[in-house]
C-alpha cells in the first residue's frame, strides 16, 4: 500500500507526519511511501533526505492524494482536503471528532475511514502511539522555555559577588503530562517549583518530579481513574476552594504554567483577572489551554500580551510546532506504530481490525459509517482507587460503655485474683507455722513493691538494673555468714566458698554499675 | 558484738535502701545516687549481720571477702562494654552456688542440732544459724526442709543455666539451640525425679537425697538454657537474674532472715518484670521462650522477590550531607564490631552540621535489656538522643535517612505484612517509612532467627556491605 504525507496547509504549522526516519520503518512494514515536496522543510527534512531512504516526493498535491492509499497528517483536513478524499481512503491524523461533526460527516460522504490519532485509548498497549502525550510533552516543555524567554530573571537562585538572586517560583497549574513536563523542566532549571490539581492521585507524580503539591482539604476529591486519567469538571464548592488557594499563590509566584483542559468542554477559567493584578510586574503566565480558551482570563490566543500592571500572558497555540522538528520525530513515530499496528502481517496490507481495542477507539468513519463515540475499552486505563473505609468515630456513649466495660472486667479479674490468692493463703496458713507466716507476708509486700518499683525503671537503664539487682542479690552473703562460725568442717568450707563469690558478686556488681552510670550523659 | 534489736534495724535500713535503689533508676540522673543507696544498704546489711551475735570464724570470713572483693574489682574495672552481657550472666552464676551451699550447709547444721538434741548436749559449737535453729519447733524445721529443697533446687538451676548463658554470650559455647534427644521430656523427667527426691528428703531420707536434687538441677539449668538461641539471651539474662532473687529469697525463708527475704522478693520480681518486657517486645510468650526455638510456622514465609542493592560509602555520605533527619538504628552487629566510637564520632559530626540526629532502639537490640544504651553511653552519646522503639516510630515517615547498622529481626518488616512469618505480630523499628535506608551489614546472611528479611529488598534501601567500624570510620570523614 502507498502510505502519502502531504504538506500542511494550516497556517503556521510547521510539522510534519512522515520523517526520513519513520519512513524507513514504514517500508519494512511492506508500504511505499509518498511525500509532498517540500512538506518537511519547515521541520527541517529536505525533500533529498526523504529521496535518500527511497521516498517518492510528489511535486503535486492532487497527484499525492490520488496515489496515496493511507494518507497520514498532522492536523484534521481542510475543506480542500476533504474534497481530495476517495472512497477506501484511509486518513490518519489528529482530527477531534467531537468538535468537528460537520467535517467528521463529510469524510464519511467521502466513504474515507478516519483515525484520529487524539482518539487512542489510554490503555498501556497504546501508549507508543499516544500522539496527545508527545504533544503535550513537548508543549509543557516549551512552555517553560518560552517562560524563561520572557522572564526577566534566572530560574536558579545565586549568590553571586553581585548580589543574591532568589530563585523563580513556578506554579504549575494541571498535572497531566504537559504539566509533569513543565514541572520536571522547571525544577531542573533550578526554579521552586509548586503545582496543583484536581485529583489528588497525582500527588505523587508530582512530588517525584520535585514539585511541592498544593493539597485542597476538600471531601469527595476527584478519582481520576474514572475518566481514563483525565480531570473531569468539579463542584461549584471545589471551584471556589481551589481559586482561593491560587489566590493566596498570586502574588508570589513569578511565572504561572496552566495546563488544564476537560476533554470534550472548554478549558475552565482558573486564573482570573484579579489574580493576574495580583502578580508582581515582570511576572509571566503561560497559558498551554489558550487553544480551548484558556485557563486566564486574560488570554488572547495565538498573542502574547502585556497587562497594565506588567504581566506577560502568553497564549501561544503552537508550542508543538515551535519545535517542530523534535514534535515531528515523535509523532511521526506514533504514526508509524499505528501503521505497524494496522498492518500485522508487514505484509504491506492493511487489515482494519475493528476487533482491535486501540484501532476501535481511535477510528471515526469506517465503510460508510460514523463510528463515533467507540464503545468503551474491555481494558480499564488505570485500576480504581478503593475508597478507604472510614473508622467510625465511638459516640461519648459509647466510649463511656467501653471504659466501663473493661473497669468492670478489670474488678472482676482481680477480685478473681485476690480470692484465689486469699484461698491460697488460708490453706498455707492451715498447715504452716505462725513464724512462717510472718515471713511470708514480708515476702509478698517486697515482690508488690518490687513489682511497683521496677515498672518506673526507664527502658535505658535496664542494663544497669540487671547489674545492680545483680550485686544486690549477693545479699546470700548473710546466710552463709551466719553459717561460718559452725564447728562442723563441711559447713565452714562450703559457708567459706559462699562468701567469698558472694563478694565477688557483690563488689564487682555494684563497680559496674557505677561505671556504666557515669557514661550516660545529656547533650 | 552488735545487739540483736540493731541488727534488725540495720536490716530494715538496708530493705529501705535497696528499694530506694532499685526506685531511683527511673532516670539517668537519680540513677547515679541510687546506686551509693545500694552500696550503703549492703554495707550496713553485711557489716550488721558479721558483726552480730553469734557470728564466729572471721578468721575465714574477712580473708574470703577481702579475696572476693578484689577479684570483683578487678573484673569490674576491666571488663569491656561489650562484654557486659556476659559479666552479668557470670555474676549471676555465683549467687546460684552460694544458694546451694547455703541450702547444703542448712540442712547438715539442722542434722547437726538434731543430734544435739537427741543427746542432750549443750549448744557450744554452734553458729549463729544453728543456734536459732535450736530454737525451732518440729513443724518449723520441716517447713523448713521444704526451703531448702527450693532454694537448692532453684540455685542448683541458676548456676549451670548462667554458666551456660555466660559461654552462649561470650561465643565459648555456640549460640545455636541444641538438646539432646528427648528435648524437654529430659527436663521434664529430671523434674519428676528431683521432686520425688524432695518427697523423700522430707520424709526422713539421708543428705544424699539433697545432693543428687542439685546435680538433676544442674542437669536441667544446663540442658534448658543449652536449648535457647542466641537471639533470646536478653530473655534468658533476665529470667536468670529473677532465679537468683527467688534462691536468695527462698535461703532467707531457711534462715528465718527478712532481709535476705525482702532482697531476694525485689530481685526476684525486677527479673521477671524485665523478663516479660522483654517477651513482649518480641511478641512471644514467657513459655515458648523458655522452651527454646520459635515455634511451628504458620505455613510457607512469603518469599522475596527482587534483589539487594549495594552501594558504596561514598554514596551513603553524600545521602548524608543531603539529609536534614537521620535515625541510626543499631544492634549486635554494632557490639561485636565494637563500632560503637566511630558511630559516636559520625553522630557529632552531623549534629554540629546541624542535622537532627537520633537513635531508635528496640527493646530487644542487642544481648541485655538495654545493650545498645549502654554502649553508646560508653561512647559518649548523649542519652537525650537515644529514642525508645515507641517514641521514635511514628517520626520515621518524616525521616531523610535511617542507617541501620548491625540490625535485622528488629527492622523486619515481615513482622507486621507477612502473616506466615515465624516473627509475625512482632514489634519493629518501621524504618522502611522513611525516605531512605542504608543498611550496614557484613554479608547477606540472615538474622539470628534465620529469616529473610524483606527490608534488605525494599526500594529505598541500599547495602551497605562490610564491617561495621571500618566503613564508619571510612564514611566520618567524607561528612562535612
Amino acid at each position: 500500500m502507498k502510505i502519502g504525507a502531504p504538506k500542511e496547509r494550516a497556517p503556521g504549522e510547521a510539522r510534519v507526519a512522515l520523517t526520513p526516519e519513520s519512513a524507513q520503518q514504514i517500508q519494512k512494514l511492506g508500504h511505499e511511501c509518498l511525500i509532498e515536496t517540500g512538506a518537511g522543510v519547515a521541520a527541517g527534512f529536505a525533500d533529498e533526505a526523504y529521496r535518500q531512504v527511497g521516498v517518492s516526493v510528489v511535486e503535486d498535491t492532487k497527484a499525492l492524494w490520488d496515489q496515496a492509499d493511507t494518507v497520514i497528517k498532522v492536523r484534521e483536513p481542510t475543506d480542500e482536503e476533504v474534497d481530495r478524499l476517495h472512497d477506501g481512503q484511509t486518513l490518519i491524523a489528529f482530527f477531534w471528532p467531537a468538535q468537528n461533526e460537520a467535517l467528521l460527516e463529510r469524510c464519511r460522504a467521502q466513504g474515507a475511514t478516519v483515525i484520529a490519532m487524539d482518539m487512542v485509548p489510554r490503555i498501556s498497549r497504546a501508549q507508543k502511539m499516544d500522539a496527545l502525550s508527545s504533544t503535550a510533552n513537548i508543549a509543557g516543555y516549551r512552555a517553560v522555555i518560552e517562560a524563561g524567554n520572557q522572564f526577566g530573571r534566572f530560574f536558579t537562585g545565586q549568590v553571586t559577588a553581585a548580589g543574591k538572586v532568589p530563585p523563580a517560583k513556578v506554579l504549575v497549574v494541571g498535572a497531566g503530562v504537559a504539566g509533569l513536563s513543565a514541572i520536571g523542566t522547571a525544577t531542573s532549571l533550578g526554579a521552586v517549583v509548586r503545582a496543583f490539581d484536581v485529583r489528588p492521585e497525582v500527588a505523587e507524580q508530582i512530588e517525584s518530579m520535585g514539585a511541592e503539591f498544593l493539597f485542597l482539604d476538600f471531601e469527595d476529591s476527584q478519582d481520576g481513574a474514572e475518566s481514563g486519567g483525565y480531570a473531569a469538571p468539579s463542584s461549584p464548592e471545589f471551584r471556589e476552594k481551589q481559586l482561593a488557594c491560587f489566590r493566596e499563590q498570586a502574588p508570589d509566584v513569578d511565572i504561572v504554567i496552566t495546563t488544564a483542559l476537560i476533554p470534550g468542554k472548554p478549558a475552565p477559567k482558573l486564573w482570573l483577572e484579579d489574580m493576574v493584578e495580583a502578580m508582581k510586574p515582570g511576572s509571566v503566565i503561560v497559558d498551554l489551554a489558550a487553544e480551548k480558551g484558556g485557563n486566564c482570563d486574560l488570554t488572547v490566543p495565538d498573542e502574547r500580551i502585556v497587562t497594565d500592571n506588567g504581566v506577560i500572558v502568553v497564549g501561544y497555540t503552537d508550542f508543538p510546532s515551535r519545535m517542530a522538528t523534535q514534535s515531528s520525530l515523535l509523532y511521526a513515530t506514533n504514526i508509524r506504530h499505528m501503521l505497524s499496528d494496522l498492518t500485522p502481517e508487514k505484509d504491506g496490507v492493511i487489515d482494519h481490525n475493528m476487533d482491535d481495542d486501540v484501532i476501535r477507539g481511535a477510528t471515526v468513519t469506517h465503510a460508510g459509517d460514523i463510528t463515533f463515540p467507540p464503545p468503551p475499552p474491555k481494558v480499564k486505563a488505570i485500576g480504581a482507587s478503593k475508597p478507604k473505609p472510614k473508622e467510625k468515630e465511638p459516640t461519648p456513649e459509647e466510649k463511656k460503655a467501653a471504659e466501663h466495660a473493661a473497669f468492670v472486667s478489670q474488678t472482676k479479674t482481680q477480685v478473681g485474683m485476690l480470692a484465689v490468692g486469699g484461698a491460697l493463703m488460708w490453706l498455707l496458713g492451715q498447715v504452716a507455722p505462725p513464724s512462717f507466716m510472718q515471713h511470708f507476708i514480708v515476702f509478698v509486700l517486697a515482690c508488690f513493691v518490687g513489682y511497683q518499683v521496677i515498672w518506673n525503671v526507664s527502658h535505658s537503664l535496664h542494663t544497669p538494673l540487671m547489674a545492680v539487682t545483680n550485686a544486690i542479690s549477693g545479699i546470700v552473703i548473710l546466710g552463709a555468714v551466719l553459717q561460718l562460725g559452725s564447728g562442723n568442717w563441711l559447713v565452714g568450707l562450703l559457708a567459706g566458698i559462699s562468701v567469698l563469690i558472694a563478694s565477688i558478686n557483690i563488689v564487682g556488681g555494684f563497680l559496674v554499675t557505677r561505671r556504666m552510670l557515669a557514661m550516660f550523659q545529656k547533650s | 558484738m552488735l545487739g540483736q534489736e540493731f541488727v534488725s534495724a540495720a536490716a530494715i535500713a538496708a530493705s529501705v535502701l535497696f528499694i530506694l535503689s532499685l526506685g531511683g533508676l527511673s532516670n539517668q540522673e537519680k540513677a547515679k545516687r541510687a546506686v551509693w543507696y545500694g552500696i550503703v544498704g549492703m554495707a550496713l546489711a553485711v557489716g550488721a549481720t558479721m558483726f552480730g551475735p553469734g557470728v564466729g570464724g572471721y578468721g575465714w570470713m574477712i580473708p574470703m571477702m577481702l579475696i572476693g572483693a578484689a577479684v570483683g574489682t578487678v573484673l569490674a574495672r576491666k571488663v569491656d562494654m561489650t562484654e557486659m552481657p556476659q559479666l552479668v550472666a557470670a555474676l549471676h552464676s555465683f549467687v546460684g552456688l552460694a544458694a546451694v551451699f547455703v541450702g547444703w550447709n542448712a540442712d547438715l547444721e539442722r542434722r547437726r542440732v538434731l543430734a544435739a538434741r537427741l543427746a542432750e548436749s549443750g549448744t557450744e559449737g554452734f553458729s549463729a544459724f544453728a543456734a536459732t535453729l535450736a530454737s525451732k519447733t518440729p513443724a518449723e524445721l520441716t517447713f523448713l526442709q521444704i526451703e531448702v529443697v527450693l532454694g537448692v533446687f532453684i540455685g542448683a538451676v541458676t548456676f549451670t543455666g548462667s554458666v551456660i548463658a555466660f559461654g552462649k554470650l561470650a561465643g565459648k559455647i555456640d549460640g545455636k539451640p541444641r538438646q539432646f534427644p528427648g528435648g524437654h521430656w529430659l527436663n521434664a523427667g529430671a523434674a519428676i525425679l528431683s521432686l520425688v527426691l524432695a518427697i523423700a528428703y522430707l520424709n526422713g531420707a539421708g543428705f544424699w537425697t539433697l545432693l543428687v536434687l542439685a546435680l538433676l538441677a544442674f542437669f536441667v539449668g544446663w540442658h534448658l538454657i543449652m536449648g535457647i538461641g542466641g537471639a533470646d539471651m536478653p530473655v534468658v539474662v533476665s529470667m536468670l537474674n529473677s532465679y537468683s532473687g527467688w534462691a536468695a529469697a527462698a535461703i532467707g525463708f531457711t534462715l528465718s532472715n527478712d532481709l535476705l527475704i525482702v532482697t531476694g522478693a525485689l530481685v526476684g520480681s525486677s527479673g521477671a518484670i524485665l523478663s516479660y518486657i522483654m517477651c513482649k517486645a518480641m511478641n512471644r510468650n514467657f513459655v515458648n521462650v523458655i522452651l527454646g526455638g520459635f515455634g511451628g510456622t504458620q505455613g510457607e514465609a512469603a518469599e522475596i522477590e527482587g534483589e539487594q542493592v549495594s552501594i558504596d560509602i561514598a554514596g551513603v555520605a553524600s545521602a548524608l550531607n543531603d539529609a536534614d533527619s537521620v535515625v541510626i538504628v543499631p544492634g549486635y552487629g554494632m557490639a561485636v564490631a565494637q563500632a560503637q566510637n566511630a558511630v559516636s564520632e559520625l553522630t557529632r559530626k552531623l549534629r554540629s552540621s546541624g542535622k537532627n540526629v537520633r537513635f531508635g532502639i528496640h527493646p530487644v537490640a542487642g544481648r541485655l535489656p538495654g545493650h545498645m544504651n549502654v554502649l553508646l553511653a560508653e561512647a559518649k552519646v548523649p542519652y537525650d538522643i537515644v529514642m525508645e522503639m515507641d517514641e521514635i516510630n511514628d517520626d520515621f515517615t518524616e525521616t531523610d535517612v535511617v542507617i541501620v547498622i548491625g540490625s535485622n529481626d528488629i527492622v523486619n518488616p515481615a513482622a507486621q505484612e507477612d502473616p506466615a512469618s515465624p516473627i509475625a505480630g512482632m514489634p519493629v523499628l518501621r524504618v522502611w517509612e522513611a525516605k531512605q535506608v542504608f543498611v550496614c551489614k557484613r554479608g547477606q546472611g540472615t538474622g539470628y532467627s534465620g529469616i529473610e528479611n524483606p527490608l534488605f529488598f525494599k526500594e529505598n534501601t541500599r547495602m551497605l556491605f562490610g564491617d561495621a567500624r571500618s566503613s564508619i570510620d571510612t564514611l566520618v570523614p567524607m561528612i562535612d
